[in-house]
């Protein structure tokens, strides 16, 4: 196993989780594609902590911040998901736009 | 390091095996007509992730990322879809009518993101090596020394955004009661 062969896989992710970011319309959804690139992200800490070796681990501690950050997002993005479902009866991030010009 | 010589190695295959379904799992996340099948794909991306960690000997995080991951957030995720009575089923609207610009945005970001890997392989050099880490299970109590001496205000950090979300979830979503429901709750 080489670097380079999880740099892709986690680039081709974090496209994917782009995509998904910009195309849903539905916020659950949304969310779940921000997961997706936080996951791209892991992988590349866990990988290049495998290809320096360094003694301390510092990327695989680095790997457990983003699980932990991101499992606080979730929470909190899910309870303002729930606030604005309930003030405007949808789920759907388009009909947002009380801050838009 | 050609091709041939890259698949001849038994672990690419592992590697591929979790790989190809993890790629597949993500484009089903992002294009599903169904939430609840989205989230349960992102379990399968997230298991295969599991997997390609202790492929790079990174037990630990692989099973934090079961844990946390597979264990806690997408249970909260289905939840949430639960909750807000997202459409359970097949949906027509999850997604944008218009998704050419959001497909372009994300191979826009894909090549940038290749270019600057060449880029740096070029630069750096022994990004085609065998990886050293590999087969070498890292001692979890490297971590843990790690999060009590040099990441120690991080790590105390982390506790306190846990804790501050945890407040904040269950203050943003509780139900406020009207004074009436109030004193109903205080004579209960």
């Amino acid at each position: 196993m080489v670097l380079t062969q999880f740099l892709i896989l986690g680039a081709l992710l974090f496209s994917i989780g782009v995509y998904g970011l910009l195309s849903r319309r539905n916020a659950v959804t949304v969310l779940l594609a921000v997961e997706l690139m936080l996951a791209a992200v892991n992988i590349n800490l866990i990988a290049f902590e495998a290809f320096w070796n360094t003694a301390a681990a510092h990327g695989q501690i680095f790997a457990i911040f983003v699980i932990t950050i991101a499992a606080a997002e979730v929470g909190i993005g899910l309870a303002i998901i729930l606030m604005v479902f309930r003030n405007r009866a949808s789920g759907n991030i388009d009909e947002l736009d009380l801050m838009r010009w | 390091m050609t091709f041939s010589d890259w698949i001849a190695e038994p672990v690419n295959w592992a590697f591929l095996a979790m790989a190809i379904p993890m790629v597949v799992a993500a484009l089903r996340v992002v294009t599903s007509r169904n939430v609840v099948h989205a989230a349960l794909f992102l379990v399968l991306a997230l298991a295969a992730s599991a997997g390609l960690f202790i492929l790079l000997s990174a037990e630990f995080v692989a099973w934090v990322l079961v844990l946390v991951y597979i264990g806690a957030v997408v249970v909260l995720f289905l939840f949430g879809i639960m909750i807000t009575r997202a459409p359970i089923g097949r949906e027509t609207n999850l997604s944008h009518d218009t998704r050419w610009p959001a497909a372009a945005a994300a191979l826009g970001v894909f090549a940038v993101t290749f270019w600057l890997i060449n880029g740096v392989t070029q630069q750096i050099g022994g990004f085609g090596d065998p990886l050293p880490a590999v087969g070498r299970a890292t001692p979890t109590g490297i971590l843990g020394e790690g999060f009590i001496n040099r990441y120690l205000i991080p790590f105390e950090a982390v506790g306190f955004v846990l804790l501050a979300a945890l407040i904040g979830g269950i203050t943003l979503a509780r139900k406020d009661l009207t004074p009436a429901e109030e004193e109903e709750g205080a004579r209960v």
